[in-house]
């Protein structure tokens, strides 16, 4: 599938590398040319400079016959502005986002928006590692039942 | 009226000072410290520190009793979700978008937030001043579906020295004003059509390309 990735930070550059190795199609978008060298070397899709909530710069990385866009950029807002232009203006199919907030990401998934809140899902895997570990003495969600050793 | 503004920039400054004359309760949020401290001691307690689309900071200044939501920051990306947050996440009635990049204008509209775009208005009042433009659209009366416009008659124009009873003006278009050498005339069937004229008209966006078509002035 063809897919537009805004925003070529850490985990654009590896989303965007693990797509294009999987063999689909990939535009990345970034503001600075620089963020392109995160990329895999062997990365073959495109990379487009440009603002990403500017429709000349998404139709330039193909956005009109895109099948999935996804922005992570580091702007909660600029992620949720260019995922609605993807969305109601060019009515690309699977649009996610990348949303740090998790209040703004619940009321935009009310909205009709898939958004990833690393934020959330970083503080559980945490939250899991911390109190898992060490025979599940801290452990007071009464989930899994600690293993005695 | 309890108005929350969103962004202490020129724009911001001013509007919270004259909705404050106006006997407003006003209330405007700025995140950079430095402004901050500039706007406190104009504005005193109608001023805080604080960033419009986190939602702690809005339940802070008592957004859900806000009647008006402004958002007028430099960057559409951040009025879209201060405007956004306000509706949906906190049910407030009515929010307006300073609307930056006039590119953003559609999915703006297509998200049902009303905006008013600064650069538009500059463009025309520009326009308006240079002396070879003989159209320009002044302004949009949304709910209404339709522009004012004003239209510098050229000397080529197809309906100079023509009275308005002989011209067929276009369905939905009117004619409300001509300013001629300073004066002011409000038109009727008798008033002919001279070169020079400004005219100011009401039309929709179909009889808006009819009669710029009708009076020759298309650009």
């Amino acid at each position: 599938m063809k897919i537009v990735i805004l925003g070529c930070g850490r985990v654009g550059a590896m989303l965007a590398s693990k797509m294009d190795k999987a063999g689909h199609k990939v535009s990345v978008i970034d503001q600075s040319r620089d963020s392109f060298q995160r990329l895999d070397p062997q990365f073959g899709g495109e990379t487009i400079v440009g603002n990403g909530v500017d429709e000349d710069v998404l139709i330039r990385a193909g956005i009109k016959d895109a099948d999935a866009f996804c922005a992570v950029t580091n702007g909660d807002n600029r992620n949720i502005m260019a995922s609605q232009i993807a969305q109601e203006i060019f009515k690309v199919k699977k649009v996610v986002c990348r949303i740090y907030d998790p209040i703004r990401q619940s009321t935009y998934s009310e909205l009709g928006l898939e958004g990833i809140c690393p934020t959330a899902i970083g503080a559980q895997m945490f939250y899991d590692a911390v109190t898992k570990d060490k025979a599940g003495a801290m452990d007071s969600t009464g989930g899994d039942k600690p293993k005695a050793k | 009226m309890y108005i929350i503004i969103g962004g202490g920039g020129d724009i911001g400054y001013y509007l919270t000072k004259n909705l404050l004359k106006r006997g407003h309760e006003v209330l405007l949020l700025e995140k950079g410290q430095a402004r901050y401290q500039t706007l406190k001691e104009e504005l005193g307690q109608a001023v805080v520190r604080g960033d419009a689309c986190e939602a702690r900071t809005m339940e802070e200044v008592g957004v859900s009793r806000a009647d008006v939501v402004i958002a007028v920051t430099g960057e559409d990306e951040d009025n879209i979700v201060i405007c956004q947050m306000a509706k949906r996440h906190f049910k407030v009635e009515r929010t307006i978008a300073r609307l930056n990049n006039p590119k953003h204008e559609e999915v703006f509209q297509k998200l049902g937030i009303a905006t008013v775009s600064p650069t538009r208005a500059i463009l025309s009042l520009i326009e308006m001043e240079l002396p070879s433009t003989h159209y320009v659209p002044l302004m949009t009366l949304k709910n209404a579906g339709l522009e004012i416009i004003e239209m510098r008659i050229p000397a080529d124009s197809p309906v100079v020295g023509k009275m308005l009873r002989d011209i067929n003006l276009p369905r939905s278009s009117n004619l409300a004003l001509i300013i001629r050498d300073k004066q002011f005339i409000v038109p009727s069937a008798e008033t002919a059509i001279n070169a020079n004229d400004e005219v100011f008209a009401l039309a929709s966006r179909e009889g808006e390309e009819a009669l710029r078509q009708m009076f020759g002035v298309m650009d």
